[in-house]
């Protein structure tokens, strides 16, 4: 049984490819969690990609997957 | 956990060349998803546009024939005349649907062929190097427009979608944008009643969508997804402008 503050929570995470990020940081906008930032490593591209703060605050709205233009991320949630 | 989101069966796993912020992935991935819900993969035929987008073949993973500049719509018209149980559409952008091409989308529209515009809106040529397109704003700088587009000289931006509109042929017509998750999901929304209405076998549909151009609109990628909805809307207001289709939605 979940009770509480944190049991009712929905919990997500997301996996960000690297590879085909950009650096657009339009999912940095759209997170209502804040838990997308932009990496200091460039990618073989030379863009700076984003990168996932597991913070454990994100629920896996989908909405960076939603506006990433890359389509760049995939979004679990349990 | 469970995978809620991934990376459609029918988008080739590529990255695409387009800038940081641009719309024409958004909508690659939007309609690539639709296809494989409505389960068009295999009769779906899509004629990409020279431009921007014009190796749309390399992402889309469904069956494509580049047409010439601005002529989509007629090379479409062949393609589904010549294979009626095939799903036709045409990827067009300003530079080719509202400027080389607008003879050939009129035509078409007006003899109501069965086959789906989409046609992305940037208000810019974009592949070019961003000189002013029919679309371009009023006062909008472009590379061409120093100054501003200033209507005197240049005329005024054309909205393809009401004058398609006027015409017998054209049944759906929607006007939508790129630029937020509610706007995303409205599109595809658009774009699956397009689809339907040729289905249905009812006539000529065009969805119109405003997409953002970073690089030539001189912007950061979440400035021009802004600029979407402070500036372009107010020359071009979203929503459906035809609908003779006779499916209402519910809600």
């Amino acid at each position: 049984m979940s009770s509480g503050k944190t049991g009712s929570k929905i919990k997500g995470y997301i996996e960000i490819d690297q590879e085909l990020c950009k650096g657009c940081q339009i999912c940095i906008a759209f997170c209502p969690k804040d838990v997308i930032s932009l990496s200091d490593k460039l990618n073989s591209s030379g863009y700076l990609p984003v990168l996932f703060n597991d913070s454990g605050e994100c629920t896996g709205c989908a909405i960076c997957a939603v506006v990433c233009p890359e389509v760049a991320i995939e979004v679990y949630r349990g | 956990m469970r995978k809620v989101y991934t990376r459609p069966r029918l988008l080739k796993r590529v990255p695409f060349h387009y800038c940081p912020g641009c719309g024409h992935s958004v909508v690659h991935r939007v309609m690539t998803e639709l296809i494989d819900e409505m389960n068009l993969g295999d009769r779906i035929i899509g004629i990409p546009p020279p431009g921007c987008s014009v190796f749309a073949y390399h992402y889309f993973d469904v069956d494509m024939a580049e047409s010439a500049h601005g002529r989509g719509a007629a090379v479409a018209t062949g393609i589904k005349r010549a294979f009626p149980e095939a799903i036709v559409f045409t990827y067009q952008g300003d530079g080719d649907l509202a400027a080389i091409g607008t003879a050939e989308t009129i035509h078409a529209a007006n003899r109501g062929e069965r086959i789906t515009a989409i046609f992305i809106n940037n208000a810019v040529y974009g592949m070019t190097g961003g000189q002013m397109a029919p679309t371009t704003l009023s006062d909008q700088v472009t590379t061409t427009t120093p100054y501003g587009r200033d209507t005197k000289i240049e005329g005024y931006p054309i909205r393809m979608s009401e004058i398609v509109a006027l015409i017998r042929g054209a049944v759906y017509i929607e006007r939508t944008a790129v630029n937020s998750p509610a706007n995303i999901r409205k599109t595809k929304k658009a774009i699956r009643k397009a689809f339907q209405a040729q289905i249905d076998d009812l006539g000529f549909s065009l969805v119109e969508i405003l997409s953002p151009c970073p690089t030539n609109w001189r912007m950061t990628p979440l400035e021009s997804w802004q600029w979407i909805d402070k500036v372009m809307t107010k020359e071009f207001p979203l929503g459906v402008i035809k609908d003779i289709t006779g499916k209402n939605d519910a809600d």
